[in-house]
Order: structure tokens, then sequence, then C-alpha cells
């Protein structure tokens, strides 16, 4: 095997030995998978037919376990035959059309010459069950079929998604339904159907063969209906049937009774469920074929599907010069491209089918060498530039959406200026955040610190007498002191950032220099820009499995050297062609060498089981707490709104389970009139009633979801149940998502009562302000760890919305998300009337949350260069091994910290890198594997590595360190080694300065924000003691502050304070035809605050406006709409659109503030002497508190303890 | 020369202490520590002070180690969240080669106290 996986090989999660893979990537790479994919259903389907055989028995003992349906009371009228069709589905299975051609031509192929088109053609038919047998069954022939020599063949399984072929068929069948009264009760419910449905696609082979084994009997007779349907209902399907011969089958099953069809053999039997999907096949498929067959072979299913998923963007459209690239992004662009939508690349390199790149991306892609700005990702697609803002309009909450066409301008001049100013914050933070500050700063003469690197940072700056330390604009990072060549090719500081930019020689440096040293990541966050790369051979290092990057060296023509482990590798004949250029022999323009981050489709060496469909699960706490705060309303609507844009393709599966006392299943099976709902009151011994029907295709049983959701808010209306029995339903979540891996969002209003992982409360409400010992800030019991545990072995991640009134122990609720790498949400004191604002929230996040990119069944592994190693990591995930983290899901919102150790001395290197590999399933089931790769210099001086230290990075892995310590010591512990991490590093500087006075608390620019943050540490909810704080508001900012990304977390540490009641234009910046007032940063002190004015703080999740006592009418009435201060109501959320200069300049600050950020933030306008005032004053970190030191009281204290 | 109950503590210790010594390399914790503190038990009842002294500061810090283990529902001592932290797995690590030095050097004082009981009696 010439690249075994380096992931790869965990098979304890998997059935399948990974001794398959060892059969490595050549042409008949799907020969191994495939049989390896019969294993995996082995094991699974011993499985659900256990989950099957409980609840007969159960059925038998009555008193024992009791399960028994009852008829929801929504009233669903499933009947109204082709109502079904809602008109987003349908327009987007339009769009599908050209995908699905691919599969609708593969049968075609098929019956031709019994080679299987394996790609496209099985997704279609989920339905269909295989058997253990089907392994040694399946006909090894129809492997041949790609074309020997073809170096294409392995993508074939990046693309298995035939998704858009479903939806339609989903109408059909739910048209059928009225028509034929589909006997749905069918006696033993086929339990494996489903896992099939969600793996098989793409894997035709298995399913051909498995056909028509008994097992499958009742899918294939209910695929036969739904044919038939089809047939009859589907005014498109004429056009397709004329088009390929599967048609005839598909005509065929109608014709043979349900009896029939059971004793059908394998084959016609099988086929029948894909040419089923054919007639749903608009016209426009007819045009495909004749291009399509111009392909070689069948690999044109596959990268059709690539773009799909991943190009999304109407660039690629214009650039391409392939054929099917035009219906591709179709597919690309329909409802459910949010998911892949982070990683369009206006430049995405992913068009070629391994070799052609569009003309025009070749001219984009290899601008970078030549062009002078910073980074290549702002810069390097001038073309794309242009067509970026239709982009940018898209709905889907990107990281920095509306800002690009801003940037853009922006960033062109300073790149072209000089080159020790403007390269130095490369990357997207500082134009996509900050669009104009490249104006700003320009114009300000490189006011902030890094602006001139070298004796800027190293300025020493007398703490005690600067009272201004904060700048006035926005602190960015800073820039490695690297020559400007690899500048430009580094790492956007966005994804990746290490606390000290210049990374000491030796340990013993490091040691003298008391700075922490570990690396930032926010490896998924969205991208505006990312080069997708579909390659044949994704070249590695053959010793460290290190990913070509721009930092590696070319020995020659066809050798490189790699830069973690210094091996020289070859380079592969395919590397050498270089489809930019279009020319051959210069490996070094190729896309993977000219960007820091680029992602990989990822071959099936990269897959232990064919990729997962988008699966997601939804666990509610439906007893009397919850559906007296209300939540259900919010998240029916949310999820009815979001419905069509949940991330996933055809496939895709969603369920709903309830829970009070008891445990509450839906079975959404198509076919049936109204969601049923399924009791089972034995939380002992949990079982899934029905284990097939409970996870269903979001397209086929549409209608039934939507009347679930209509009916869910008014169902428990009544209900006295006051238990909740969150324990039992987790397990049953993971029972039911064991199968496939997915998402499980878990719904909890108060302590779990009830069963397995019972919580006692905890807290002690007089001990809320103690400044002595917090306790309980771990867990009580590891029953959610283990859980956690066992659902990230099966690739489910739990995430946690807690919405609670009263102290529900997030300290032990927290484990099931953190070690399965899920996310939390917590919102104190949630009453969707009483309490507005939390309502609000809720909402936002959800939709965020419903319709964010997501990643499954991924891993993460971090590489460094030879004599760094890592040790502790912080985020939530589960470590594998000792740098390979399981992520059984990875969200654009999560962030990771790293710490370092240096073992080794780095004399004999000046350079080291950093490199991030995450390899996840998107939500197309594409494997795509995204890498970061961050370089830094190495420096021999003391003064040289306090010249590159990042104080945010520092203050953030400070941050979680100190979480950790909190939980495994104690909170005083924790803020001990706060105050002296400030200690020791000011006082090893002060003693490398002896000509300095000593008196004076001295610190180099480039840390003079230290005592200041770690003050806003101290201060903060996490780790403040004095103050009040409950005990799941202080265990809630820990987790935030350990999944956080950076950008998020600095906000919530130090927010940012404007005045806005006098914005002006000056340095304002232009946006989306918007001007946005740039207002000076103001520091954190009441000092600042007049009573004159109004002032917006931004806390990241939370925006507060101050307005003052006497505040000038002018700007209350033009702004917030009252006449006067006095009537400025209490609880005011939103600023009222007026049409005037100041309320527009308002506004359009904060919407760019907002726009900054995915989690929507909460405004609140709080008034002088309102009581809210509290929750304002508290972020003022600098001033001083019955229970805190003052900013300069801090200092003080600090140098008290330098001096001893 | 009599095999009195003293010498036969002490043979049992050494076979014992053998054992301990693999567990210490593999990390059988609760063996270890049962094992460990049964032939503690002994030497309390033969009234061995001297080889109970030098074994009282490791039962100690079993006791210790296994109080402070992390919150687990079944028995053990190991977090599977955490071991794979460097630092944490670099602590098990040197704890496991410190046992075993002990266990080796503790086996032989057996070895030699077995024979000095059963000459001296």
């Amino acid at each position: 095997m010439q690249f075994p996986s380096g992931y790869g090989l965990h098979p304890q999660n998997y059935i399948a030995p990974s001794g398959h893979y060892a059969q490595g990537p050549g042409k008949m790479t799907s020969l191994p998978l495939d049989s390896q994919h019969g294993d995996y259903y082995s094991g699974l389907y011993t499985v659900p037919t256990q989950n099957v055989v409980t609840p007969n028995t159960a059925g038998q003992q009555p008193g024992a376990q009791q399960m028994y349906g009852r008829v929801l009371p929504a009233p669903h009228m499933a009947g109204s035959a082709l109502g079904s069709f809602p008109g987003a589905t349908s327009s987007a299975s339009h769009v599908h059309t050209s995908a699905s051609v691919n599969h609708h031509n593969s049968p075609a192929v098929g019956a031709a010459n019994s080679s299987v088109a394996s790609q496209g053609f099985p997704s279609t038919c989920g339905h269909y069950a295989m058997s253990t047998v089907s392994n040694a069954a399946y006909p090894r022939v129809s492997y041949s079929s790609p074309p020997a020599g073809d170096p294409y063949g392995q993508q074939m399984f990046t693309s298995q998604n035939a998704p858009p072929v479903r939806p339609i068929r989903d109408n059909s069948f739910s048209g059928q339904n009225t028509a034929i009264s589909h006997p749905s009760p069918l006696p033993p419910p086929p339990p494996q159907q489903y896992h099939q449905e969600q793996s098989l696609s793409g894997y035709s082979t298995l399913s051909w063969s498995a056909s028509g084994l008994p097992s499958t009997q009742d899918n294939l007779l209910r695929n036969h209906t739904g044919s038939l349907a089809t047939a009859n209902n589907n005014p498109t399907s004429p056009v397709a049937d004329s088009l390929s011969s599967s048609v005839m089958q598909n005509v065929q099953p109608p014709v043979s009774s349900p009896v029939v069809s059971t004793v059908l053999s394998g084959a016609s039997s099988a086929r029948t469920p894909a040419a089923a999907c054919h007639p749903a096949e608009p016209a426009a498929s007819v045009t495909q074929p004749s291009e399509l067959f111009q392909q070689k072979g069948m690999q044109y299913g596959d990268y059709v599907n690539n773009q799909a998923s991943s190009a999304p963007t109407p660039l690629s459209s214009t650039s391409d010069d392939e054929e099917e690239e035009e219906e591709d992004e179709e597919a690309g662009v329909d409802s459910s491209s949010t998911t892949s939508s982070a990683s369009p690349g206006p430049n995405s390199y992913d068009a070629l089918e391994g070799g052609s790149y569009p003309d025009m991306l070749s001219s984009s892609a290899s601008s970078p060498a030549p062009d002078p700005a910073p980074e290549s990702d702002p810069t390097s697609a001038p073309a794309p530039a242009a067509a970026q803002p239709s982009k940018v309009a898209k709905p889907f909450g990107y990281g920095y959406p509306a800002l690009q066409p801003g940037y853009q301008n922006a960033a062109a001049p300073p790149g072209a200026g000089p080159p020790s100013a403007s390269p130095v914050y490369s990357g997207f933070q500082q134009y996509a955040q900050y669009p104009g500050l490249n104006q700003l700063s320009s114009g300000l003469g490189g006011l902030s610190l890094q602006s001139a690197p070298q004796p800027e940072s190293l300025r020493p700056v007398n703490l005690t007498q600067d009272r201004n330390v904060l700048p006035v604009t926005p602190v960015w990072a800073p820039v490695p002191n690297l020559n400007l060549d690899l500048r430009k090719l580094n790492c956007s500081p966005d994804s990746f950032r290490c606390t000290l930019t210049s990374i000491p020689q030796t340990q013993a440096l490091l040691n003298k220099a008391k700075l922490p040293l570990g690396l930032l990541l926010h490896p998924f966050r969205d991208l505006t820009q990312l080069p997708v790369i579909t390659s044949n051979t994704i070249v590695r290092c053959r010793s460290c499995r290190t990913y070509i990057n721009p930092f590696v060296s070319f020995i020659d023509q066809r050798r490189w050297k790699c830069n973690l482990c210094y091996r020289v590798n070859d380079v592969p004949e395919e590397f050498m062609y270089n489809p930019l250029t279009r020319s051959y022999g210069e490996p070094h323009k190729r896309p993977e060498v000219q960007n820091s981050t680029v992602e990989f489709i990822a071959s099936s060496d990269y897959m232990l089981r064919p990729p997962q469909p988008a699966v997601y699960l939804f666990v509610l706490d439906v007893s009397h707490n919850a559906v007296e705060a209300g939540y259900l309303t919010i998240l029916c609507q949310s999820l009815l709104e979001n419905l069509d844009k949940l991330p996933g393709d055809s496939r895709t599966r969603i369920g709903f389970l309830t829970f009070d006392s008891t445990i509450h299943f839906y079975d959404l099976q198509e076919g049936l009139s109204q969601p049923q709902m399924l009791i089972v009151s034995e939380i002992d011994d949990v079982f899934l009633p029905t284990p097939d029907s409970l996870l269903v295709n979001l397209h086929e049983s549409k209608e039934l979801i939507k009347d679930l959701l209509n009916a869910l808010p008014t169902m428990f209306t009544n209900t006295r149940e006051t238990h909740s029995a969150l324990g039992p339903a987790l397990q049953a979540a993971f029972k039911l998502m064991s199968p496939t891996g997915g998402r499980v969002s878990v719904f909890q209003t108060q302590l779990p009562s009830l069963g397995a992982g019972l919580l006692q409360s905890r807290e002690d409400p007089n001990q809320r302000s103690s400044t002595k010992v917090v306790q309980h800030l771990g867990p009580a019991t590891d029953f959610y760890k283990k859980l956690a545990l066992d659902c990230s072995g099966q690739q489910t991640a739990v995430d946690l919305f807690l919405l609670s009134s009263q102290y529900s122990d997030l300290a032990s609720l927290a484990c099931m998300s953190k070690y399965s790498a899920g996310c939390i949400y917590y919102y104190p004191s949630f009453h969707c009337t009483h309490n507005p604002s939390q309502a609000e929230k809720l909402q936002k996040d959800l939709r965020r949350y419903l319709t964010r990119k997501i990643g499954f069944e991924a891993v993460m592994r971090i590489r460094c260069t030879k004599g760094l190693s890592m040790h502790t990591f912080h985020g939530n995930f589960f470590v594998r091994s000792t740098d390979l983290l399981s992520l059984a899901n990875i969200n654009p919102d999560a962030g990771f910290a790293v710490q370092l150790s240096i073992e080794e001395s780095l004399t004999d290197t000046s350079l080291v890198c950093f490199q991030t590999a995450l390899l996840y399933t998107s939500s197309k089931g594409e494997r795509r594997i995204r890498v970061h790769t961050l370089c830094l210099p190495v420096v021999s001086s003391l003064a040289d590595v306090y010249a590159g230290v990042d104080v945010q990075a520092a203050i953030c892995l400070l941050a979680n360190m100190a979480v950790d310590r909190s939980v495994s010591s104690s909170l005083s512990d924790a803020r001990d080694a706060l105050v002296n991490a400030v200690v020791d590093s000011l006082s090893a500087y002060g003693s490398t300065i002896s000509n300095l006075q000593h008196s004076a608390l001295i610190a180099p620019s480039s840390l003079k924000l230290f005592p200041l943050y770690v003050l806003a540490l101290l201060k903060q909810k996490a780790f403040r003691t004095g103050t009040s704080t409950r005990l799941d508001d202080r265990v809630y900012a820990m987790c935030q502050i350990k999944c956080q990304p950076l950008v998020h977390l600095m906000k919530m540490i130090h927010p940012n304070l404007y005045r806005i009641d006098r914005l002006t234009d000056e340095g304002a910046i232009h946006v989306n035809d918007r001007v946005v007032p740039q207002p000076p940063l103001q520091k954190l002190s009441a000092e600042k605050l007049t009573r004159e004015g109004a002032f917006l703080m931004d806390c990241g999740s939370v925006f507060y406006i101050w307005i003052g006592k006497s505040c000038d009418n002018n700007f209350i009435e033009d702004v917030l709409g009252c006449p006067n201060f006095a009537s400025i109501p209490q609880k005011m959320t939103h600023l009222p659109e007026l049409d005037t200069l100041s309320s527009e300049r308002a506004r359009s600050f904060i919407t760019w503030l907002r726009d900054n950020r995915p989690l929507s933030p909460v405004l609140h306008v709080v008034k002088d002497e309102s009581p809210a005032k509290t929750e304002f004053f508290q972020h003022l970190i600098e001033d001083r508190t019955e229970a805190a030191f003052s900013y300069y009281e801090f200092l003080l204290h600090i140098q008290q303890h330098i001096c001893k | 020369m009599a095999f009195t109950f003293a010498a036969f503590c002490y043979m049992l210790a050494l076979l014992l202490t053998a054992a301990l010594i693999f567990f210490a390399i593999w990390h059988l914790v609760l063996p270890e520590y049962l094992i460990h503190a049964f032939f503690c038990v002994m030497f309390l009842c033969a009234a061995e002070w001297l080889t109970l002294g030098l074994n009282m500061p490791l039962l100690a810090y079993h006791i210790w180690r296994y109080m402070s283990r992390p919150v687990m529902s079944g028995p053990g001592l190991y977090d599977p969240t955490t071991i794979m932290n460097a630092d944490i797995l670099a602590y098990c690590q040197k704890e496991g080669w410190c046992k075993l030095a002990f266990y080796l050097l503790a086996f032989f004082y057996y070895l030699y106290g077995m024979i000095y009981v059963l000459v001296s009696s």
C-alpha cells in the first residue's frame, strides 16, 4: 500500500479489520473496500435484530415492560395525493437532476455489460438491505468496470452520495400512500433496512447481489409499490422512462404482485428501487447522457458529486471547461448546500477530476507567488473576487460573509505596500473581521503594536505609568518574523495561532521566558475561500505522514524534503503535472504547495466504512418543567423553518425522542398517516420499540416530521410529570444512533431525577459568593462520561442544550458533550415569555446550530516538527492516542488548544512547522481532509522570544490550563497559577533588562496587555470569587473557555467597549454599500463612561448598550425611538429602524459587529438606573469591585510579588 | 531451623513480588494493590515490623492514589479521557518504573529475609 491511511487504523470502532486497507489505493481500491463493507454490515446486522426481539418478549410479559403505541393528536391528512410535493423539495430535485444523471445512466451501463456502474446507482437503492452473505456473493466482475489504468478510479468513493434522486422519490412515495393503501404494519420490521439505507449508498455492488434475500422481502415489497406509485404519479417520469433500459425494470415491479416480488431473485429485484428513482429525473437529464458517455468509464459519477458538495460557488461554473461542471454546481447550489458551503472555494480546484484545472483558476491560484499581497487567500484569487458578492449574499451563516467586497477592496492596496507593515496581519481575520482597518491602520501609521515587529514589540512599557495600554483599535495577531515569501504562505491566524510566534530553541530558553507554549486551533471554521483538491494520490511524507505543504523544500524535480521529519520523499508522477498551468514538471506550483490551508477530497483509503449520512436525533425533555419553560415551541418552529436547510444529502435522516419519566419514541415511517408515539416506560433496561422506523429519511417522511413538529409543542401541555429520565433517554439515543453515528441534540431543563445517571443537587446557594473553596466543579458521576465515550466510539456526538431555571449540575451533564465532541449551550432561567431575551438567543442559536456546516466521523491529528512534542489537549473530543483526537462531529464553532513542549533542542533548524489535519465526512457523504500548516521561526535569544509573544493566544491557553487546574485541583490554585503566570513572565523579562530601573513594572510592548487580560480572566465568571456566581454559570463559562475558538473567547474574556452616541464617518469603512463607523475602543472602566453618553459593550455572545442618565435626548430619540431617558423601556432588545443618520450609523455598526460572528448576539439596552446595570458593570474589569482588584491595584500586587 | 510463619510470609511475599513486578509493568492496578496489601497484612500478623515499615509508604501511596482517582463508577484508576495527555501518561510511566525498581529490591530483600528467618529460628 502506497499510502496507508494515516488515520485509518482504529479498528475498534469498526467491525471491519483494517487489514483490508492494506491493499492499496491502486486501481482496484474499490474491491477491498466493498468486502470490508460487507463485514461492516454483518456487524451491524445483529444489533437491530436484538432490538426487535426485545419488544416482542416484552409484550408477552405484561407489566414488566409496557409498550404501546398511541396515535398522535395531530390531525394529519396524509393522503392528499401529490400534495406532499412541497415546493422546496421539488425545486431542489430539479437542481439535482444533473447529478442524478449519472445514476440514471449507470444502470444502463450496468445492464449492458454487467459491469455495475458502481457509483450513483446503489445509493438510490438504499432500501435494499444486504445480508452478510453478500460479501461472498457479490459479483467481482463488476469491479473491473473502472478502467484499469484509470487513475481516477478511486474517486468514486468520494462521491458515493447520490443525493439528488431522493427527494423526488420521497414525494412519489408519499403519493403512493394514498394510491395504494400501503400495508404499514409489516409483520417483522426489517431491521437492517435503515442501516443499509444510510451507509449503503454508493456501494452498489452489495445491494445488487444482496437483494432477494429473504430478510429484504419487506423492503422489496415496499419499494415495488413505491416504484409503482412513482411511475404512476410522477409527471416527469415518462421522460426518464424513455431514457434507459433500466426503466424497463422500473415498470416491471408494479406488474408483479407483492407476492411475486418477494420471490424475485437478486438482480432484477434489486434494480428496481434504483429504477424507481429514475422517473424522478426531469427532462434536463436527457441532454446529459451523450456528454457523459464521452467520459471514460464511469468515474463521472464521482466528480460530479464531488463538486456538488464542495464547490457550490457560482464561480466555478463560469470557469470550467469540463462539460459537467455546470450541472455539478447546480447540484451544489441546491437547497442543502449549506453544509458544503463553508468550503466553497472560488478557486476550488476540485473541479478537476484529477487532471484539468479550470483555466481561470490557474491564473488565480498561481498568483500568490508574484502577488505581493500578504496572504495567498485573500488576494490569490483576483478573479474570484469579482464573483464574490453573489456568494456573499448567501443566506447562510458564515463567519464573515458580508465583508467580502469590502475587504477585497481594502486588501489590495496595503498588500502592495511596504512589506514590513502590511503583511503583518496576514490572514482573514484582519481583512474579514476588520475590513476597514487596513485603511485605518495605514492611516494611523502603524499605531498598533505589531506593525513594526522588532523594535515596537520589544519597546519596554512601564505599566504602572502607562495608563492607556489598550490600543484604540482591536488587537491583532502578531505575525511571525519570517521572510516575506513564507509570511505570504503562512496559515491564517484565525485558524491557527501559536502563543509564541518565535519558538525558543530549547526547553531551557522556554523555561527562562516563563511563557506558555501552545497552539490555538480553529480548524473547521467557515472559510470564504478554500482550495479543494481532488487528486488521486494525496502526497504525504512516507515516514511521518505529513501532508505536502508550502514549507517543504524541493531538492530537485523529483524529490521533496519533509519539513517535519526531514525525510526525503519522491514526488509522485501525478504531482509533477500542474493542472493549474497545465504544465509538467512544476511540482512547486501545485495548489497544495501554494496554500497553507487546503482541503483534499480523500480516497477510499481514508475510510474505514462507507461515509455515513447525516443523521440527526433530537432528544427532548417534555416534563412539566420543560413544558412550563416553553422551549418546545421555539425549537419546533426553528426546526420547521430550517428543515430544508439541515446539512445533508438525500440520505439525511432524522428522528425524535422525548422523555419525562418515560421515553417516547416517534414512528415516522413513511406510509403512516400520522406520526405514532411509542412509549417505553421500562427505563432501567431501555429498548427500541421499532428500531428501523424511528430514524427516518428526512425527505421521505417530511410531511410526518412536519406534523410531529407542529404537534409537539401542544402535546404535553397538561403533563403532570415532573421527573426526568435523561440517562435512559440518552441510552436509547445511543442505541438508536450507534449503527450510523451522527448528531444527538439533547434539550434538558432540570436535574435528571430517574434511572441511570440521576443527579442530586450539589450546589449550596450560600456558597455562591464564597472566596474560599468552590466545590463540585467536576462531575458527580461518570455515567455521562462513559456514555459519551461509547457515543464517540460509534461516531455519535451529543450536543447539550440546557435550559434550566435552577441548578442542573452542568458539571456532570456537560461530560456527555465534552468527550463526544459535542457542544454545550446553556440558557439560565430560560422562559419563553418571561425571559424574552433568552428565548431570542435560543432562537438565533438554533438557527445557526441547525444550518451550520457539520462534519461527521472526524479525526484530527496535529503534527509538529521533530523536537517539539504535544502534551495536553483542550477542547471537546476524545484523545485516542497521544496525538489523535477523535471527533464524532466537528462544527465550525469548535476551537481547540494544545500545549507544547520542546523535547529536543531545535538548534539545527531555523523554522518549525505545525500541521493540523482534520479528516471528516461532509454532510454530503464525502470524505475530506482539511489541512492547515503553520510555519514559525526558531530563535535563540530571550529578547526575540518576548518580541514574538502572541498575548491573546497566550491568555486563551492559560485560561484553558486554568480550567483544568480548577477542576483537578481547586479554583484558588488556578487563580494563583494565573497570577503567577504574569508575575513569572514579567519578572523574567525584568531580569533580562538590567539597565532599567527595577522599581517600575516593565513589560515588553508585546506583553503589555498581559496583566490586563489576566485580571480580566480573574474577574471572569469561570474564575471569579467573592462575587455571587451560580455554579452552573461558572461551569458553563469553563466549558466555553475550553471549546470556544480564540476570537470568540477573547471577546468573552475582555469585551470591547465603544462609545456610540457620537458616531462619525471618520475612518468608517464601507461594507456592502453601508457605511460602518469605527469608533475607538474604550478602556473597560467606569471612568470612561459619562452620563452624557451611550456605550456599546460587545461581549461576544451579548451586546449591552448602556444609556447614561443625562444622555443627549437627540440620541435617545433618533436611535432608540423614545422621547427621553425616562421613557426608555426596561427590557429593550432591539434598536428600532429609524430613518435618521445616527440611527443608521448605530445600526450598521451593530449589524457589522454581529455579522462577524456565527452566534448572533442578543442586544440589551441598559439604562443607567435599571437593576440590569450590574450585568453591565461587572464587565468593567479595570474597576475595583468589593471582591477584586482594580487594574492599578493588580499591577501593584504583581509588582510586590516580583520584588519579593 | 524451622519453618515459621514468618518464613512462610517471606516465601509468599517472594512469590507474589515476582508477580507484582509484572503487574507494575502492565499497570494491572487493582491486583497489584490487593496483593501488596495482602502481604502487608501477612507481615503484620507475622510481626515483621521492619519489613512492614519498609512497605508502609508504598501501601499509603496506594491508598492515597486510589482515593484520589477520577470519578468513576467501576473499579479502576486510569481515566480514558485524560490518560493520553502526555504529562499524565509520563507520570504513570514514571510511577511504573519506580515501582518496578522497588519490587525488584524488595524481591531480594524478601529472599534474604526468608533465609535469615529460616536460619535464625
